[in-house]
């Protein structure tokens, strides 16, 4: 029999509804099989009671022969930038370390609300800054995978949500939020083998999620395949009049719209997406993916979006801009820790406070969105870079006029080593280069694994929709699923 | 108007003023949280999530606050701008948890409008260069520990409209009447309640001095000035000082001030160099702000009679100018006299009535016009029996003092306690024979021409009445008695 814990969300959820194991079995699985892979780093917090609690409930509304709830049962793990009533949430710094919120994020509310219960608080890089979970105050994320190259590199699980890719793939749990402000759903998901969305800007809620950069964080599912994300962003997504950007839409029945034939579809190649020293496999692989979606009755057009290469410069003002604001609040007044030197004023407690609270990383963003605010550059940067964002957003309404639909590779390369790439910041930020388009336009994407490089590392294929169309998105990356057959994993060697 | 002019040791001085004043929107809920806002609250009582900037806190804007600013703007004529924008100040201090104010700096709400003022009897105009809502910072408290300051949020969050004029003002007299006329129509609007001794409402003072005729000087800004008088003084003070300055040679410097009313001196808080760079940006967290038709008419239609017009209306009725003046100075009067004229009071007699009679006793029982003992229904029955003959004036005050203890109709009083006047004049007749047969000498000398003794015989006649007897009448009677006879 297969274990419990190779199962994922759709299987999880009909075995507990027709009784072919316990909520309470599967809840069991899990913290056995998280408690085994400290290993991996991917958890700040264990909650197993969270887990136990919403299982029990499970079970219980089983036996009274009640309708189960949508997630009834499934335990899932939640990115640590969700603030959880009660339980740290950190944004894996020092800066929140220990911080209890009083309130629950509308998003984990609402997953809560559909049944599912929590088995930890899940690491990330440093208030989400990062593409490698290394700038975590908690220490990074290993990924389970390694290279089939007889070496033991440690690699890198991708990030921001380098806690949620390492646990699903390592099946430590069957599905994980995300948020996603420049490709921090999509990157680690190609990493590490599993599917990840974010969707239109304004689909989820922000309430409740440390921000990071508002008009552009974006929360998402991670999961092992296509119809548990479905079935995830129905649970998470839903107006909510607690954030003025939330759209005020119905939620589709994602999971029941599900559709892999892709006949009458137009997808579209964008040239530009064809970077330098992009490695042959993943030219390949973008290749494959052209085929697949053909076979699946989608025609191909090639499609241009001009101002993609200024996406990223644009990406690392406006992100950092918005971020040292939105971090202003962590001053060592209110909440969080306070440094206090012997005699020291305010002003020297605040520098105090954020010199120790804030990894190098973050204080490199603050640093960077001072610089491009101030007075005499502003115009220079930030308007410039709104002015390119405007323009990227009009790159892509324009290529709908061509196509439904976009296919590229979701990160130039396969997982990197640990180390590899942390002392070089701009390196980092290149591993953004194809996700942080779809987000200054604020449009669905998806990172559905497509199939393994030389070294036996997983790669990703993207899919980019208009606004709203996250139907066509997953349906797209359904269709690249029963195709590529991606059934490799990690071994256990932890 | 008459120039205002400051003679300097060289010569003459123009002053030129512009205010910014910061007005508490009236609401039950801060500008972008949930957050009660009550004046006078335990220390952060009054706050929320929000307003203490919890991680993951996002901030959505009050309709109630955006309406009351868009009201404000259309009772002085003002530009509405159907498209405006939230921006994030952004500076670090214990008072503000975000660490930066949502405020409105690239697209106000608000745009130009205009304050008529009157000084000297000789209406100027004032332009106003717009309104924009913003949210108040928290208050520090140092007084509660030897060593360690305290923060109290309740006040973080709260929602104000920034008014900001032109320099169109020449004169302390000019600054104090702008000030006191915009914190009228704020309460006749009812966007602010205008109460400057809670905060409420506070001026920044911007002043320069100029030789007549020519470019303006460089400014200072004296900040949160509380009171129309300190206003006043502030202007008088910053101008001699600056004068003073440039007289012996210097140069004013561009920087904030503030105002010390004991010592009554202004004194410099930070120059331009120390200034902050607040590093503007409009605030990811908030979508740009659009008002439809339907809101701005409502807005529109909402809106009561302004002061200006309420004048107008007033001496179309024939009151004073100054009776006008004064009853549409505090809506409240104005709201009073309303009720009076509504409930058939004639308008010059109520209007000299409520000036004189009303304001006097309310002066002197210490209490306000909303709380007068006696209501408008009350006070325009009492006019009604003087009008009609029932009472003298006499009467009439004598029935006022016992309504204002008692609470009782004027009616009612009269008729429990006689105060009727008579015009019976048979009984008034009897009485003024009683009168000189008594006084005998006096009417002798009366008849001799000394016809000053007129006044004694009615007096003497009023008495005897018990102050009841119609004055039209005991003169008539005298006068045939006394001439006639």
């Amino acid at each position: 029999m297969t274990q419990i814990t190779d199962l994922g969300v759709a299987a999880l959820r009909d075995g507990i509804r027709t009784g072919e194991f316990s909520a309470r079995e599967v809840a069991d699985a899990f913290i056995v099989r998280v408690s085994q892979a400290r290993q991996l780093n991917a958890f700040i917090v264990e909650t197993p009671e969270h887990a136990i609690a919403a299982a029990r409930e499970a079970d219980a509304a089983r036996a009274a022969g009640e309708t189960l709830k949508p997630l009834a049962g499934v335990p899932i793990g939640m990115k640590d930038l969700f603030c959880t009533k009660g339980v740290q949430t950190t944004a894996a710094s020092h800066m929140l370390e220990g911080f209890k919120p009083e309130y629950e994020s509308t998003v984990s509310q609402k997953l809560w609300d559909a049944g599912a219960g929590m088995l930890g608080k899940l690491n990330l890089d440093q208030f989400a800054m990062g593409s490698s979970n290394e700038t975590s105050y908690f220490g990074n994320v290993i990924s389970p995978w390694r290279r089939q190259d007889g070496g033991n590199a440690p690699l890198a699980p991708g990030g921001s949500s380098g806690g949620s890719s390492s646990a699903i793939s390592a099946r430590l749990c069957p599905a994980a939020t995300g948020t996603d402000t420049g490709g921090s759903i999509r990157q680690p998901a190609a990493f590490t083998g599993i599917a990840g969305i974010k969707p239109t800007y304004g689909r989820c809620s922000r309430w409740g999620v440390v921000a990071f950069a508002s008009s552009l964080d974006q929360a998402g599912p991670m999961a092992r395949d296509v119809r548990d994300c479905a079935i995830m962003l129905e649970a998470m997504a839903g107006f909510d009049a607690k954030d003025a950007t939330s759209l005020q839409l119905d939620v589709p029945k994602w999971e029941q719209g599900l559709n892999p034939d892709l006949r009458g579809k137009k997808v579209g190649i964008p040239k530009e997406y064809r970077v330098d020293a992009m490695p042959g496999e993943i030219e390949a692989l973008w290749q494959q993916g052209i085929d697949w979606l053909k076979d699946a009755g989608a025609e191909i057009v090639e499609v241009s979006l001009p101002h993609t290469k200024y996406a990223l410069p644009a990406y690392y003002i406006i992100a950092p801009a918005e971020a040292s604001s939105n971090l202003a609040r962590y001053d060592g007044v209110r909440y969080g820790m306070r440094e206090l030197p012997e005699g020291a004023n305010l002003q020297e407690m605040y520098a105090a406070t954020r010199a120790a609270g804030f990894g190098p990383e973050v204080q490199r963003r603050i640093l960077i969105g001072t610089y491009v605010l101030s007075a005499g550059f502003y115009d220079a940067y930030y308007t410039q870079a709104q002015k390119v964002r405007t323009l990227i957003a009009r790159d892509f309404e324009r290529a709908w006029l061509d196509c439904d639909l976009l296919l590229t590779p979701t990160a130039p390369s396969a997982a990197f080593a640990l180390g590899e790439k942390s002392a070089d910041p701009l390196a980092m930020y290149l591993n953004d280069v194809f996700t942080v388009p779809s987000s200054l336009a604020g449009i669905p994407a998806m990172s559905v694994p497509g199939g393994l490089d030389k070294d036996g590392l997983p790669l990703g294929l993207q899919i980019i929709g208009k606004p709203l169309d996250e139907q066509g998105v997953l349906n797209a990356s359904l269709a690249i699923e029963q195709r590529a057959g991606f059934t490799a994993r990690p071994g256990q060697w932890w | 108007m008459s120039e205002f002019r400051i003679k300097g040791a060289t010569g003459e001085w123009e002053v030129v003023i512009g205010l910014e004043v910061h007005a508490q929107v009236t609401s039950n809920a801060k500008l972008f949280s949930g957050a009660a806002t009550a004046f006078g609250a335990e220390p952060n009582t009054q706050v929320s999530l929000v307003d203490a900037a919890m991680p993951g806190m996002l901030p959505v804007p009050n309709r109630e606050c955006i309406r009351q600013a868009v009201r404000t703007g259309m009772a002085i004529e003002a530009k509405i701008n159907k498209g405006s924008r939230f921006d994030r100040k952004n500076y670090f201090y214990a008072d503000l948890p975000q660490g930066y104010q949502i405020s409105q700096l690239y697209h106000p709400l608000v745009g130009e409008g205009t304050i008529e003022i009157e000084v000297e009897g000789e209406t100027k105009t004032i332009g106003v260069e717009r309104i924009h809502v913003e949210q108040d910072a928290g208050k520090l408290m140092h007084d509660q520990h030897p060593t360690r300051s305290y923060v109290d949020l309740n006040r973080s969050g709260v929602a104000l409209m920034e008014i900001v004029s032109k320099p169109d003002m020449r004169s302390p007299a000019e600054a104090g009447a702008y000030l006191s006329k915009l914190r009228s129509i704020l309460r006749y609007v009812g966007s602010c309640d205008g109460n400057m001794d809670q905060g409420s409402m506070r001026a920044d003072v911007n002043v320069s001095v100029r030789r007549p005729g020519e470019p303006f000087g460089t400014r200072t800004e004296t900040k949160n000035v509380n009171s129309v008088r300190f206003v006043m003084q502030t202007v008088e003070i910053e101008a001699l000082r600056q004068i003073d300055v440039i007289e012996s040679g210097g140069t004013i410097v561009q920087e904030t001030r503030l105002f010390d009313p004991d010592k009554g001196e202004t004194r410099s808080m930070r120059s331009k160099e120390d200034a902050h760079d607040y590093r503007y940006f409009p605030d990811p967290d908030l979508l740009p702000l659009e008002l439809d038709d339907a809101f701005l008419d409502e807005c529109r239609a909402s809106l009561p009679e302004l002061p200006d017009a309420k004048r107008a209306r007033y001496l179309s009725l024939g009151v004073t100018p100054y009776n006008a003046a004064v009853l549409t100075a505090e809506v409240e009067a104005a709201r009073y006299f309303d009720a009076l004229l509504e409930a058939g009071a004639k308008a010059p007699a109520a209007a000299n009535w409520v000036t004189s009679e009303l304001f006097g006793a309310l002066n002197r029982l210490g209490r306000d016009i909303e709380d007068s003992p006696v209501s408008a229904t009350q006070a325009a029955q009492l006019l009604g029996l003087v009008a009609e003959g029932t009472l003298s004036n006499t009467l009439a005050k004598q029935v006022f003092e016992i309504m204002l203890e008692t609470g009782d109709d004027p009616a009612k009083i009269v008729e429990e306690r006689g105060l009727k006047q008579t015009s019976d004049t048979g009984a008034i007749e009897a009485e003024i024979a009683k009168v000189l047969d008594a006084n005998a000498d006096k009417v002798a000398e009366y008849r001799s021409g000394k016809d000053k003794l007129f006044g004694f015989f009615v007096g003497q006649t009023m008495k005897a009445m018990a102050g009841k007897a119609n004055p039209g009448v005991v003169n008539e009677l005298l006068k045939k008695a006394l001439d006639g006879g």
